[in-house]
């Protein structure tokens, strides 16, 4: 395996020895992160949109008055770990190009928190 | 001198971890922005790589907190509908200056008794319970990469700037709920 981390530009790094580390595990985190956002976004336009979506998200609230919030804010969490948890399985030994993936969670976590604006989901009641 | 339960979670979910919150974003920041090449001998990387480790760790988990108590413990007390009347659903506001036992603060803010406070609850409240839930997300992501590259990002610049983005990204997110339970709690305290 190629060394990822630029030891010319950074020689203090030779005395620590560092193994390198496959780019797998960080390109899932990345992106996971990005599809927990986006999620989120888009249950908060869905709830606005769908009457039936807004009553199944409240449904989630454990009988406690939290509304529609709390499911989309649980399954954001679920989106975000589940799909961690996937794509670190998918990439543990593998190399993908960080760079893209950091793009797309970057992407994908922007469209998330424009759809949290109040003046874009209400837009869609 | 005393604080009722409500105001007891009211100050853990927003001054305490939100102070915990701002101490290891603070700190987290500054170490990571310090991991550059030619700043740190191999004997200050190993000094405060743990620390590092526990700064971003303890942002993610408080703004984990942070979050969960303040959807699941505050934000109920804040949206409980109290005294609707008929088609009236803000009856038990009218004359109120401030939410009290039959006006909820999102019935008070909707109801416009007390000037017009409608859009705190419309744009801060609704913005605030949403983007906030960003934070834990993008915060532990961030945590996870400061830790399973430790010193190599210092040899990787890019990916550092690119920690540096999701990390800041989390405290934007949680400066939004932040500043805005602030004012919202100035404006229609839970009561």
């Amino acid at each position: 395996m190629t060394t990822r981390h630029d030891i010319d530009a950074a020689p203090e790094l030779r005395e620590l020895n560092l193994a390198d580390k496959h780019d797998g595990p960080g390109a899932a985190a990345i992106v996971a992160a990005g599809i927990g956002v986006f999620t989120l976004g888009l249950f908060t336009v869905l709830a606005e949109v769908s009457a039936g979506i807004h009553d199944f998200l409240e449904s989630m609230a454990f009988g406690q008055p939290v509304g529609p919030l709390a499911g989309k804010t649980i399954l954001a969490s679920l989106a975000f770990f589940v799909s961690w948890l996937i794509l670190g399985m998918m990439w543990k030994d593998k190399d993908p190009d960080i760079k893209k993936k950091f793009w797309l969670g970057f992407w994908l976590g922007i469209l998330g928190a424009i759809m949290t604006f109040p003046p874009v989901f209400t837009a869609f009641g | 001198m005393e604080l009722t339960s409500r105001e007891t979670w009211t100050v853990i979910h927003g001054l305490v971890l939100g102070t915990l919150f701002l101490l290891a974003f603070g700190g987290g920041l500054a170490g990571l922005w310090s991991l550059r090449p030619g700043f740190l001998t191999a004997a200050g990387i190993r000094e405060r790589m743990g620390r590092l480790y526990f700064g971003v760790w303890a942002m993610a988990l408080v703004a984990w907190a942070t979050v969960i108590t303040g959807s699941w413990i505050v934000y109920p007390w804040y949206r409980v509908k109290l005294s609707p009347v008929g088609d009236d659903a803000y009856a038990g506001c009218a004359g109120a200056t401030l939410p009290n036992a039959t006006c909820s603060p999102r019935d008070f803010l909707k109801s416009n008794v007390a000037g017009n406070t409608e859009t705190w609850h419309g744009f801060g409240m609704e913005w605030k319970e949403h983007v906030s839930w960003a934070a834990p997300i993008l915060a532990t992501a961030a945590a996870f990469l400061v830790v399973y590259y430790g010193p190599r990002l210092i040899g990787r610049p890019w990916l550092r700037a690119a920690v540096i983005v999701m990390f800041v990204g989390a405290f934007a997110a949680a400066a939004v709920g932040g500043a805005f339970g602030a004012f919202l709690n100035k404006i229609a305290p839970i009561v």
